[in-house]
């Protein structure tokens, strides 16, 4: 077995034991029903033990591939975005070690699946490094962008949790719409991997001429049936289904098919989940928060800010400007990239702004952290994939 | 506004809540309130106080809280706005004006680009109103930096360890009760050992630390500022230099805006990864992908001429030294620094050509002619010679007859010769470009066929000086110390005194983390019999809690 192989297996292994250590939290918060912390205790404990397996060997495939590629794996989508699972790992067992909060493990360690997941979706083989990226700010910018994120996504963590519980899924809110759309928003996820996984399992490809933007010919292949066709397309696969309607030449029609099968699967999955559940994904959760500690989730949330800001600072907007004046010349570019860090750091100065300045605690600070949550996983997704820039590496 | 006198006798500034001296509240609403607001130490914001000229409407617009998060929030919203298209900068287009730039925003994106390039968001991050709303923010910051910090200091620089017991009893933490004798010197021992500055005024004392944690929040928008500062100061010509120099191989140029250095380029290197020996691993990625670069470099020697040169003489230059420029690793000199952006690879050079009989394919010579530097006449010798009447580099098109050329740079070279030879004494007129010939005026007998050509790489090169970059790195730092020191310390603060009936009287504060503080405390109640604390906004809490719930249970009885 290679290096490269035995780093990959690595990831199975933390992978399914964030799965198993999911199930055991839930059924750690679950099984504690008048309120006697002592299963809690020891389910937890097991729990916490299990993903502590799945983040020492999450790290094993971390510092394996760094071995086998030769450089630190945080050069392409795959590779952040599995890091960004670790370190949301790492940050919630040293909150757990604080704090002891199973409950937060039942929340977090999904979405931990999730990132991973999605990131098996991109390729994955070791690959080079181009010249802008052969220095060593690779691996401090970006580490130091993944732990911070890391960090912010715990306080969205906690923060989901203290909506889940305070609310009310019995009366129509827009508090109730938004936070259940958080949830559709996550199955969408699983939308997304199952529909790339089944595609590529059946071995789906189809192959378009169109015409670009700047009215050249060019090819672009399909790994899903193209629901949507590129600008004056013409098929190349016999057989291969016809789009139902062309996109302008701007438009990766290509892209935009992945995103339609993504919602077909992921809202076919929703409603299978709310039909067999008979109540909203959001409501499922609480019988397991019974226990949660309000109080304790808003501090878990605002000190994760406290050091996720910082380090989000150092990260991504000090030690980013030092690479970018040495790398193209100038600390500052208005690359969209950049522009979403910014957008982030903006958002989470407010946030304290607000929440130091003007008393927005709990729900309001739990919302906030939400919302920037779903800017970091913009910029994660949409830019690198959507918005064209010298960031996308993908 | 008159200036507010305490019972005590100290006199106050205007708008003062808490007394400065005594802690006494000065407003009636503050007396009312069960605890007091400790937030500035009750001090003299100016922002809360006056509110009649236009300069008081002003202040007090950029020292509100919400004003600041309202800009932040309309500047990451139009940030965002900023990224849907691309901003005219990343922008490809032939030439670069106005015109083909708003051309290319209807070409490529249609209505939508139409209407974000009339809105100016294909520049929106040097427009002026995105400028304004950040020069805003920086007010704001200063604003209300001042606005808080000024009274806040003054607050904490003249503390008085004596408070009045209205002061003390509507804190947080408080507690009244009965202590021996030696409890202050004990209290002071233990405290002392828990780091804290002690001061002592007769009967009370005073128990502080951490107290630098208060000027993190200013701190850390002097940093802001200084950043902010640094960026203005690059329109100030001198401070910063941006240039852009194409070099081919073999070319020495003078560097511009870097008067007396000059570079030349021996070779510009791009290799891509090969996916052999050491790259096997890399084999998937490379053949998926079609091929990744690996490398990007142009080797140069650096000269420098003499000071007491004339400029623009190169005869005399020095050199400096001898690098290859990569990405990531820029040639710096004196301050500047020359970085590897761009390359165009195989530049035609030179081109060589034959001149032969069209009839009998026999060759009357050969000659080369330099594509930057072409000669006027190319004598072959035996009676052959062939002229060069005109030159057109990049040859676009005939108008009027006449041949033009686009641009300067070799790209497409045309070339109008006379060829004499002893055959044709009077010489044959003909037009050459790549893979085509014309002869204007009628058939001729010789023709020039095209032997080769030589080319050359051209290095695109950036030149940079930017004065400005310590300023921003010490913008930079001062913010993060800035927000650690505000952010991981925390301002604790204990008031004792011992009344003549032997009553101690004890109270504590801190701006955060009262979890911390109430551990230090419990070492000190312990060891110096303090009387038993309260946390009061917790009593109160609990209170209201349980108010709540009698109502509910109320509600469901009735």
């Amino acid at each position: 077995m290679t290096l490269a192989d035995l780093s990959s297996n690595l990831l199975y292994v933390a992978f399914l034991a964030y799965l198993i250590a999911t199930f055991v939290f839930g059924g750690a918060v679950k099984g504690n029903k008048e309120g006697s912390f002592k299963s809690e205790g020891r389910w937890g404990k097991i729990a916490f033990i299990i993903t502590v397996i799945g983040f020492l060997s999450h790290l094993g495939y971390f510092f394996t591939r760094w071995g086998a590629t030769g450089h630190a794996p945080l050069s392409n989508m795959f590779e952040f975005t599995t890091a960004f699972g670790m370190t949301l790992v790492g940050g919630f067992i040293v909150i757990y070690l604080i704090y002891k909060t199973p409950v937060l493990g039942m929340i977090v360690l999904p979405v931990a699946l999730l990132i991973i997941a999605y990131a098996s979706m991109f390729p994955s083989e070791v690959s080079p490094l181009i010249p802008a990226l052969q220095t060593n700010w690779l691996a401090i910018h970006v580490s130091t962008v993944v732990i911070a994120e890391g960090i912010l996504a715990i306080s969205a963590g906690a923060g989901l949790v203290y909506l889940l519980k305070v609310v009310d899924m019995n009366k129509k809110s827009k508090q109730r719409f938004w936070l259940e759309a958080i949830m559709y928003s996550l199955v969408l996820v699983i939308g997304f991997v199952i529909a790339s996984t089944f595609f590529t399992l059946t071995d789906y490809q189809a192959d378009f001429n169109y015409i670009d933007k700047d009215g050249n010919e060019a090819s672009i292949g399909y790994n899903m049936p193209p629901l949507v066709g590129m600008n004056e397309y013409t098929s190349l696969t016999e057989d291969a289904m016809d789009p139902f309607f062309e996109t302008p030449a701007v438009i990766n029609a290509g892209k935009v098919t992945t995103i339609l099968w993504s919602f077909i699967f992921g809202t076919i999955l929703y409603w299978l989940i709310r039909l067999i559940a008979r109540k909203r994904i959001a409501a499922i959760f609480k019988p397991f928060l019974k226990n949660v500690n309000l109080q304790l989730m808003d501090e878990i949330n605002y000190r994760s800010v406290i050091i996720g800001f910082p380090l989000f600072t150092l990260g991504g907007l000090i030690f980013a400007m030092i690479w970018a004046q040495i790398a193209w010349s100038r600390f500052w570019g208005w690359d969209p990239k950049e522009v979403w860090a910014l957008i982030t750091w903006l958002f989470y100065a407010a946030y304290l702004h607000l929440r130091l300045g003007k008393g927005w605690q709990g729900e309001k600070s739990a919302w906030l952290a939400v919302i920037g949550f779903a800017i970091i996983m913009f910029n994660l997704i949409a830019v690198n994939l959507i918005i064209a820039g010298l960031h996308s590496y993908a | 506004m008159e200036k507010l006198q305490c019972t005590c006798g100290h006199i106050n500034p205007p708008g003062t809540i808490l007394c400065e001296s005594c802690g006494r509240s000065l407003t009636k609403e503050e007396q009312n309130k069960k605890l007091v607001d400790m937030r500035y130490e009750g001090t003299a914001r100016r922002s809360q106080t006056y509110n009649k000229s236009i300069i008081d409407k002003i202040w007090n617009f950029f020292s509100s809280v919400k004003v600041g998060v309202g800009i932040i929030v309309v500047l990451l919203v139009a940030a965002a706005i900023g990224t849907i298209l691309p901003q005219a900068q990343y922008v490809n287009v032939p030439v670069r004006n106005e015109a083909t730039i708003k051309a290319y925003y209807a070409d490529v994106y249609g209505e939508i680009g139409k209407l974000y390039h009339f809105l100016g968001f294909h520049d929106l991050y040097g427009s002026i109103w995105f400028i304004v709303l950040v020069g805003m923010l920086a007010i704001s910051l200063i604003v209300a930096s001042l606005d808080r910090f000024v009274p806040l200091y003054r607050s904490l620089k003249n503390q008085r360890v004596l408070r009045h017991k209205s002061f003390m009893n509507k804190q947080r933490i408080y507690a009244e009760g009965a202590a021996p004798e030696d409890t202050l010197q004990k209290a002071e021992q233990k405290l002392k050992e828990l780091k804290y500055n002690v001061t002592l005024d007769k009967n009370g004392l005073l128990a502080e630390k951490g107290r630098f944690s208060r000027w993190g929040p200013y701190v850390n928008h002097i940093g802001l500022i200084i950043f902010l500062f640094g960026v203005m100061l690059r329109m100030i010509p001198g401070f910063y230099v941006d240039e852009t120099l194409w070099i081919r191989e073999g070319e020495t140029r003078a560097i511009p805006e870097a008067p007396g250095y000059f570079l030349e380029s021996e070779k510009f290197t791009f290799e891509t990864y090969t996916g052999e020996g050491e790259e096997e691993k890399f084999g998937e990625a490379i053949e998926r992908v079609g091929s990744v670069a690996k490398n990007y470099q142009t080797d140069v020697v650096l000269y420098q001429t003499p000071e007491q040169s004339l400029p623009g003489a190169t005869d005399e230059m020095e050199r400096v030294k001898e690098e290859g420029i990569q990405v990531n690793q820029p040639l710096k000199f004196d301050g500047y620094a020359v970085y590897q952006m761009d390359f165009k690879l195989n530049e035609l050079r030179a081109m060589t050509f034959d001149l032969t009989n069209k009839a009998s394919d026999e060759s009357l010579g050969t000659f080369t002619v330099d594509l930057v530097k072409p000669e006027k006449s190319y004598d072959l010798g035996n009676g052959a010679k062939v002229d060069l009447l005109g030159y057109y580099p990049d040859f676009s098109g005939f108008e009027n007859g006449e041949p033009k050329t686009a641009t300067p740079v070799p790209n497409n070279p045309g070339f109008l010769v006379r060829m004499f030879t002893p055959e044709t004494p009077e010489g044959e007129v003909s037009f050459i470009v790549i893979q085509n010939t014309i002869e204007p005026l009628g058939e001729n007998q010789y023709k020039l066929t095209f032997q080769g050509a030589e080319t050359r790489n051209v290095s695109g090169l950036t030149i940079r000086k930017d004065k400005t970059l310590p300023i921003l790195g010490l913008g930079g730092l001062i913010f993060m110390i800035g927000v650690a020191q505000g952010m991981y310390f925390n301002h604790r603060r204990f008031w004792i005194q011992q009344q003549d009936n032997g009553v101690v009287l004890l109270a504590g504060h801190t701006n955060k983390n009262w979890f911390g503080l109430k551990k230090d405390l419990d070492q000190v109640s312990e060891f110096a019999s303090l009387p038993p604390y309260t946390d009061q906004q917790e009593e109160i809490e609990k209170l209201e809690k349980l108010k709540k719930e009698q109502r509910m249970e109320g509600d469901e009885v009735s």
